[in-house]
């Protein structure tokens, strides 16, 4: 099987996110960035696809020089090659602009399946995979648990709300978006991160593929949301602070 | 380009009536029409309750292959539905369906869908959350071409049912049965359910915050301290430390106790829409910034390592 990861560098979960002085994006300058957790989990289950029927595993990503840790991350863990779009104006492309990128730099692999995280960390749109799948005019399915080969294709496993499932059978090439928590993901060894270095990343530039980054839909402003509640915050020490809330609890909230 | 059309989900009347509210406000900010439609036949609940004055017309969306959800067969329809009415915005309820075939069928215009929208204000400007909650963003749709909104749950109250007649006119795409790839099956339930946390009324939550699975009886303790049933986000029952029957949000429970005690939970959408109907919410977390702070009607910035043994003794004195 020749499978496609499409894979996003995101900040890191617990990084203090700073508006930037324009209020259109975030301070980016000293920012820890890391790869996007969904998109950890779509990379393995395409590795251990890969160990169970063979194949390559490629990943693709968008973003500028930066997100070369991320693509090593990635070749460490096992995946065999990648292809970097070179995008320094990514933030000003909507999903569909970044959706064109990709599918450009990937249509002439011709893989059997192309994986994706379910949506970012840092946007979350939740669209990007759905998107390409649109554009390679291939079928998908999203937020996926868990993927099965099959004689005629793919058997996979899809979260519906309130903790329902649902089994769906496609046939390949195909596009799935992964939701996070499906497998236990592994680390890069010593040995993937050596190997990593002599491993093939192709460079391609926004404008090779043709794509303009004019966008349907603009982010105008980053703001602070509202608080929808006032929200009491009881201070002192934790033991000041927690007899506080003790006494919250029994004499305004009435559940001691 | 004429109106707003509101893509209601059959069975899942309550989002749905949500994104009807939002289409109102949206009606009221450019003083267009307000349309409806549903998949599903006419006699469906989703057509025969409303909410709020009746729309202009309602649109039941029929054929044989819309009968079990595919994106290829839902993408289709609703294409043909929209070619026809030419409404200048579309606006769907943001669930699990219509994140798997809006954005394909916003493609198909050349347009993006503006997801998981909480507001709506003048310009008109569509605010959804960035970063996990942690930021707001306002996007605008300038161009020309229908523009697509899913609305989040609980972001709009549903208005009470009016007085008043509307008509419900059937529309039948042409969907030929090559055009569904997929085949789907039946729904199932992961594990037998055995804990209701839907009618507890005390919930400690645990979250990210705990680190460790070695650290869950530190909040253990409170939970039976309080009388309080244990619950968790996303994040810890994915790690297997607590079984996923306990976790709260959107894939999980949805629950609106009398307290929800979060400990080590940022906040994050998902797990937000799953108890933010809570009665009194508490948050412990060592993040000021942390959107649970945002619906938390108290809340302790620190350490939980320190704060929740000193809360489990605390709760034990008040209750002697």
């Amino acid at each position: 099987m020749k499978i496609i990861v499409a894979i996003k560098q995101v900040p890191e979960r617990d990084a203090q996110v700073r508006i930037d002085a324009r209020a259109e994006w975030i301070e980016e300058a000293g920012l820890q960035f890391a790869l996007n957790e969904s998109d950890a989990y779509a990379l393995e289950e395409a590795l251990q696809l890969k160990e169970k029927h063979g194949g390559e595993v490629i990943v693709v990503t968008a973003g500028p020089e930066r997100v070369g840790p991320t693509i090593r991350e990635a070749l460490a863990k096992g995946a065999d090659r990648a292809i970097h779009i070179d995008c320094e104006d990514l933030g000003a492309r909507d999903a569909l602009g970044v959706a064109r990128l990709l599918a450009e730099a990937v249509k002439s692999e011709n893989a059997d399946l192309l994986l994706t995280g379910l949506q970012s960390d840092d946007l979350g749109l939740g669209q990007t995979g759905v998107i390409v799948a649109e554009l390679l005019g291939l079928p998908h399915a999203s937020l996926i648990l868990h993927v099965e080969k099959t004689d005629t294709g793919l058997t996979v496993k899809r979260e519906l709300e309130e903790g329902w499932f649902q089994t769906i059978e496609l046939p390949t090439p195909a596009v799935l978006t992964i939701q996070s928590g499906g497998n236990k993901l592994r680390y890069a060894t010593l040995m993937g991160i050596k190997r990593a270095k002599t491993k093939e990343v192709r460079r391609v530039t926004a404008a090779e593929l043709g794509s303009d980054a004019a966008p349907v839909v603009v982010l105008e402003r980053v703001s602070l949301p509202q608080k929808q509640k006032t929200t009491q915050i009881l201070p002192g020490s934790a033991k000041e602070a927690a007899a506080a809330l003790a006494e919250k609890l029994k004499f305004e909230v009435r559940v001691l | 380009m004429s109106g707003i059309l509101v893509v209601q989900e059959a069975g899942r009347n309550r989002i749905s009536f949500e994104a009807l509210a939002a289409g109102r406000v949206l009606a009221g900010l450019t003083g267009l029409t307000l349309e409806t439609a549903a998949v599903g036949d006419p006699n469906a609940t989703v057509f025969v309750e409303s909410s709020g004055p009746p729309p202009a017309a309602a649109y039941a969306v029929q054929h044989p292959l819309l009968e079990n959800y595919t994106s290829d067969g839902y993408v289709l329809a609703l294409e043909q539905l929209i070619r026809k009415l030419e409404p200048s915005y579309i606006v769907f309820p943001h669930t699990y369906q219509s994140r798997d075939y809006v954005p394909r069928l916003a493609t198909r215009f050349g347009q993006v869908l503006i997801g998981d929208v909480t507001g709506i204000e003048a310009g008109p400007t569509f605010v959804r959350q960035l970063f996990q909650g942690k930021m707001n963003g306002s996007y605008r749709h300038p161009g020309d071409g229908p523009c697509f909104l899913s609305i989040q749950a609980g972001a709009f109250r549903a208005d009470a049912p009016q007085a008043g007649t509307f008509t419900i006119l059937p529309f039948e795409p042409e969907i030929p049965a090559s055009a569904i790839r997929a085949k789907p099956g039946k729904r199932f339930r992961g594990s037998a359910q055995t804990v209701d946390l839907g009618s507890a009324p005390l919930i400690v939550s645990v979250g990210r915050g705990i680190k460790d699975a070695a650290n869950i009886p530190l909040v253990q303790e409170l939970a039976t301290s309080l009388g309080a049933e244990l619950a968790a986000s996303r994040p810890i029952c994915d790690a297997g430390w607590l079984p996923m029957e306990r976790q709260v949000g959107s894939s999980g429970q949805t629950v609106s106790p009398k307290l929800y005690l979060a400990v080590g939970i940022s906040g994050a959408i998902q797990h937000l829409v799953g108890m933010k109907g809570s009665q009194c919410i508490v948050a412990i977390n060592k993040d000021p910034d942390a959107p649970i702070f945002e619906v938390a009607d108290y809340g302790i910035v620190g350490d939980l390592f320190e704060v929740v043994p000193a809360l489990t003794e605390a709760v034990k004195a008040a209750k002697q």
